[in-house]
């Protein structure tokens, strides 16, 4: 029994040798980024950068990471690795989320307030379109072959498929109220989009733009009205899903071949937004309520770790 | 599997390209409103607003255009407002003459049980006004949908929350006017359903004069046995604000003044609330008032069924908005839907002092069968409405 569990800690600690990954987190009320190291379960240290903090990724190349500041009315690039703002990318007025494209050229970029999306080039650092879309975009999604823009107005409750290449939106597919964060399979053939205000995760065929599977939620014990699903990602084998449930303070375990819920792991308050490491064995979730992320083993479908990273974290980049 | 068949049936994906404006369904709704005299007023702090409601209504119906564009269907708002000493009801008759089925409106509640009896169902009237129980309770006004929360729902907010904060027992106080006294009359029954205690009723008969009232007249006053928290009706705002700081005894100050229960309040930021507190301030050039919040939910209700029903019938949209797929969003985390026996739009009521908002019941722990709006105001068995 002894030498099991050495052996497994020794496996344990190679492993984490192995991935000396960090973890950012945007802190929407600090108006700063938290720097974690989750292997460690360290807060490493907390940079300002900017007013309310929201969206954020990291460059394709891994060393920029782009930052959503919505009340400077400005997407920021930082360093990655000195964490130096080096610039300023003209996203439009209060953006507050974004997706770039899978050749990391292109950025598609939400403005809640003037119901746009602004198209940047990354290269150029301009802005080359704006496309009209419905009220209160949010959540927003490239497809992995580029095809695809995908934005969710959170008002108008559709998600408007734009084409990648000439900006002009082809069609609108009608969802359930308040569709807030949306993301794509990595095959391309899935779109997965959460509905707050029903409680509903859809699934919707990219060849057909039809609801091709809607999943509820239900926890025992907790009213219905709190089951808020905001973030959703899917492993690339297309095996889990996950989906982050707000007030509910869970994340519910989707097995996304049969679109069945397979648990609810509890984590922090009003979890929000979530993010893979990047071999796909941990998931990060921002507690917003709490101040905390956890770290979830997606072996064990278990909850390991939280750590305390300031006020209203609400983004989560990952960087190998 | 099956459970899932009707609602895909609901379903539809549009392929509609822009510019096909001549096949564009036009959606048309009345907004009826009567021109305000300008009341008494405490302080000139707080202006004037002349067009409470009608901001929303514009709001409604520029975020319901914004979806139009993409469904093919183009809205359209007739603004009637009928000036000072006008006939409303000639008004109302001609927006009936000119085909008007869904009709906003913005008048107290005299006047829209009279244009309710000429309507004879053949209009869906959304009324952004009115707090009424009676409407809700008794005087049942069928085809009227009622957005803004009754008296009843207010009083049963505040008394969750006092319940809560252990301020069980409760000194009245009651302004002269009959609105006042039916506010009182919301707080007695709410007292009475959570088992709090009114240990003084006092009506307010004093000038209105800021220099003696204040000061000499509100510590006398306020002798009364000892209490946790004292509720003001006055919901003119006539004496409420000068309460505050200077009761004999040192208590909290709640109902009309002080924290107040209200639909919509500008210190309301969750549940993307701060995204519409921003759009309409761009458009009304002021903050949203309850009225405007009603207005624009009534035009939001209506956007959202006839996006998903592609019908704008009044009866057709009756049907939709009291069937369980109706679900709204309010800014306010939890769907809004109507209560099918009275009309009245469920909803959570927001506490708020006067740069802070305290709470959003239903607050936890307030438990209902169905749902815990319901906790709010007059359930399905208070009522004698079908």
């Amino acid at each position: 029994m002894e030498i099991k569990a050495i052996l497994l800690s020794s496996l344990l600690l190679s492993t984490s040798l192995a991935t000396a990954e960090t973890v950012f987190v945007t802190l929407e009320k600090d108006n700063a980024i938290a720097v974690v190291d989750p292997i460690a379960g360290k807060l490493i240290k907390t940079v300002d950068v900017g007013q309310r903090p929201r969206g954020i990724a990291l460059s394709k190349d891994q060393q920029i990471l782009y930052i959503a500041t919505s009340d400077d009315d400005a997407v920021i690039e930082v360093d990655a690795n000195t964490l130096q703002v080096k610039g300023k990318l003209p996203s439009g007025e209060d953006p507050e989320t974004f997706a770039i494209n899978k050749l990391g050229t292109r950025m598609y970029v939400s403005n809640e307030d003037d119901n746009q999306v602004t198209v940047i080039d990354l290269s150029s650092k301009q802005a080359i379109h704006q496309v009209a879309v419905g009220v209160e975009p949010e959540g927003i999604a490239v497809s992995p072959d580029g095809k695809w823009v995908v934005s969710a107005s959170e008002t108008t409750n559709m998600v408007h498929w734009i084409d990648g290449v000439s900006h002009e939106i082809k069609a609108n597919t009608l969802v359930d109220p308040r569709p807030r964060a949306l993301s794509f399979t990595a095959d391309g053939q899935q779109l997965w989009v959460t509905s707050e205000i029903d409680g509903t995760l859809m699934v919707i065929d990219v060849a057909s733009k039809k609801i091709i599977q809607r999943v509820h939620f239900s926890v025992p014990g907790l009213g219905q009205e709190k089951i808020q699903p905001v973030g959703v990602v899917i492993d690339d084998k297309r095996q889990w899903a996950y989906v982050a449930l707000g007030p509910a303070n869970r994340v519910a375990v989707i097995n996304a071949q049969t679109f069945e819920v397979e648990k609810y792991l509890l984590v922090g308050a009003r979890v929000w937004n979530l993010a893979f490491s990047p071999a796909q064995e941990r998931l990060y979730t921002t507690n917003g309520v709490s101040h905390d992320i956890s770290i979830i083993d997606l072996e064990n479908h278990k909850v390991t770790k939280s750590i305390a990273v300031g006020r209203y974290p609400w983004g989560v980049a990952v960087k190998p | 599997m099956r459970l899932f068949l009707p609602l895909m049936l609901l379903f539809v994906a549009f392929f509609s390209k822009q510019g096909l404006a001549e096949t564009k369904q036009e959606i048309k709704i009345a907004y009826l409103a009567q021109e305000k005299q300008v009341p008494a007023a405490l302080s000139n702090l707080e202006p004037f607003i002349a067009d409470k409601g009608l901001q929303g209504a514009l709001l409604g119906i520029k975020d319901n255009n914004t979806t139009g564009q993409f469904t093919g269907q183009n809205y359209f708002l007739k603004q009637e407002v009928v000036p000072l000493g006008g006939d409303v009801k000639l008004a109302f008759s001609a927006l009936l003459k000119e085909g008007y089925q869904l009709i906003i409106v913005n008048l107290p509640a005299a006047q829209l049980v009279q244009i309710q009896q000429l309507n004879n169902n053949q209009a869906l009237l959304f009324d952004v006004a009115t707090r009424t129980d009676a409407f809700r309770q008794a005087q049942c006004l069928q085809g009227v949908l009622h957005i803004l929360p009754s008296r009843a729902m207010r009083a049963d907010a505040l008394a969750q929350y006092m319940l809560k904060k252990r301020w069980n027992q409760w000194f009245l106080v009651i302004g002269a006017t009959p609105e006042d006294e039916l506010y009182a009359q919301a707080i007695r029954r709410s007292a009475k359903r959570f088992g709090m205690k009114i240990i003084a009723e006092k009506k307010w008969l004093h000038s209105y004069d800021a220099r003696r009232t204040a000061q000499s007249d509100i510590p006398v006053f306020t002798q009364v046995d000892d209490y946790d928290v004292l509720v003001v009706a006055d919901e003119q705002g006539l004496f409420g604000e000068y309460i505050s700081y200077r009761t004999w005894l040192p208590r909290p100050v709640i109902g009309t003044q002080g924290l107040v229960a209200t639909a919509w309040h500008r210190t309301h930021e969750q549940w993307g609330a701060v995204q519409i507190q921003n759009r309409f301030k761009a458009l009304a050039q002021r903050q949203m008032e309850e009225e405007d919040y009603a207005a624009y939910l009534a035009m939001r209700a209506i956007g959202e069924t006839v996006t998903r029903t592609q019908s704008a019938e009044a009866s057709q949209v009756k049907v939709y908005l009291f069937s369980e797929r109706f679900k709204l969003q309010g800014y306010k985390g939890k769907p809004l839907s109507f209560r099918a026996w009275n009309g009245q739009l469920r909803q959570p009521v927001l506490l708020a002092a006067p740069t802070s908002l305290v709470v959003a019941p239903p607050l936890e722990g307030f438990l209902h069968p169905k749902n815990e709006l319901d906790t709010l105001g007059y359930d399905q068995p208070e009522t004698h409405c079908k």
